[in-house]
């Protein structure tokens, strides 16, 4: 039932949490609007998940791949920048 | 205690802003988190809950601590979300240990890279959840305060016992409710006052002790930095909501951790080398009622809980900021 692996193994093996993409758990996405955007960075700073990407001034995205839908973003924007809206999957 | 007037982050911003706009509204906040390092060393992909406090205080310390670093870890959600073999999220070197022997191997650590010389390039940072903290780590921590490596201990704290489903620690807060303090007609929740861990490390004498709160993340992330600059050993505890834990939506984890800062239920200081001082003062004291209120784990309590809970940080609050 078990088998003794070498520490080689054991390495080679070995990857990023990357691989698995988190973005399945989601409900509720972000959207921004990039007009109301102040570029405050709030989003970027709080987010657990290091999922919101910052593409330019005052321009911020999401990395679907990776958000859970937490909505802390929208919570803490100033500005109501951003909303979380149901995703159709 | 002396309030701080120098500290280089978002507090200052606070304390000095007439318009009294918030946070992220405030220039110089926006000015300041332009400088925060856009390095990732805590990667996507971990298993932590939507919203989990914790897992932000470790993508912040890391962010603070760049990666000449060592991370040791005992076991906990922290470790569980992050490591579930063949993956791992930590772009630095790490080492998960029992659950109550981190600052232990965290010395051996520390005496190793000084054996090789290379003390001077690699830190050692040990991070450990409040039960592996407070409770069960409590005696290998004191060890390693009282030899004096040079290792900084982040304590996060979710205020219970998560990973295993809820239970109470010795950091849980008066009136909780756990599935080991729970509230019914006999109980009112947790009949114990949190155990004042930074208090407790402190009378170690060690050159750095800080309090933290993952909603005021400039000022976290220069402690973590100060604490890994000083010689010897440094601690801080890191406020840290858990949307499952306490029972509230996802979304208000930075919410709840400013909210028990403004309510006065956790203090945001630090003890350099044995100098107190304050590092964010509430413009506006809360009523505690609105941060209690907030969450499932305290909704049970009656007004004379929360009218005692409110009198024991009436009492701190006036020892504290007006004395
Ligand atoms: C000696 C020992 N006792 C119990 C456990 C089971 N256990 C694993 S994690 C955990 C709770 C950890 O609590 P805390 O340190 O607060 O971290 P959190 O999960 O809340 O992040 C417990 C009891 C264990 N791994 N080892
Ligand atoms: S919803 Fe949560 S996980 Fe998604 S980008 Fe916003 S803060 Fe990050
Ligand atoms: S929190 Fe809102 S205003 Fe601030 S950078 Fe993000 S989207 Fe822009
Ligand atoms: S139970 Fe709480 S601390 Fe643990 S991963 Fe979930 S949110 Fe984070
Ligand atoms: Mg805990």
């Amino acid at each position: 039932m078990f088998k003794a692996l070498r520490l080689e193994e054991i390495y080679e093996k070995m990857v990023s949490s990357e691989e698995y993409k988190t973005g399945g758990w989601r409900t509720f996405k972000p959207v921004f609007d990039k007009e109301k955007c102040i570029d405050c960075g709030s989003c970027w700073i709080y987010c657990p998940e290091n999922s919101i990407i910052k593409k330019g001034k005052a321009d911020y995205d999401v990395d679907l791949e990776f958000c859970k839908g937490c909505g802390i973003c929208a919570n803490e924007c100033p500005t109501e920048a951003i909303k979380m809206v149901l995703e159709e999957k | 205690m002396e309030v701080a007037a120098d500290i280089p982050s978002y507090v200052k911003c606070r304390k000095v802003c007439k318009a009294k706009l918030s946070a992220n509204r405030c220039f110089k906040f926006r000015k300041l988190l332009k400088k925060v390092s856009e390095e990732e060393l805590f990667s996507k992909g971990h298993r932590a809950c939507s919203g989990c406090g914790a897992a932000l205080a470790l993508r912040l310390a890391l962010k603070a601590a760049g990666k000449n670093v060592i991370v040791v870890q005992p076991t906990g959600c922290m470790e569980v979300v992050s490591t579930p073999y063949p993956e791992t999220s930590w772009k630095v070197p790490y080492i998960h240990v029992a659950f109550e022997n981190a600052a232990a191997v965290a010395s051996g650590v520390e005496a190793a890279l000084k054996a090789l010389g290379k003390k001077d390039r690699v830190k050692v940072l040990a991070i450990g959840g409040d039960g592996g903290t407070v409770d069960i780590g409590f005696q290998a921590l004191s060890g390693m305060l009282e030899r004096g490596h040079d290792v900084v201990y982040i304590c996060y704290d979710n205020e219970a016992y998560m990973n295993t489903g809820v239970q109470r620690s010795g950091s849980t807060p008066l009136g909780a409710a756990t599935t080991t303090s729970p509230a019914g007609k006999v109980s009112f929740g947790e009949d114990r006052p949190k155990k004042d861990m930074p208090r407790i490390v402190a009378a170690h004498n060690i050159p750095y002790v800080a309090t933290a709160s993952v909603a005021f993340p400039l000022d976290y992330m220069e402690k973590v930095r100060k604490a890994l600059e000083v010689k010897g050993p440094a601690y801080i505890h890191v406020l840290a909501p858990c949307p499952p834990g306490w029972g509230y939506d996802s979304a208000k984890t930075i919410e709840l951790a400013r909210l028990a800062v403004d309510t006065g239920m956790w203090i945001l200081y630090e003890i350099e080398n044995g100098k107190e001082r304050i590092t964010y003062k509430p413009t506006v004291k809360k009523p505690v009622e609105e941060y209690l209120r907030a969450q499932k784990r305290f909704r049970h309590l009656s007004k004379d809980i929360i009218q005692r809970i409110q009198e024991e940080i009436d009492k701190r609050w006036k020892e504290i900021f007006e004395s």
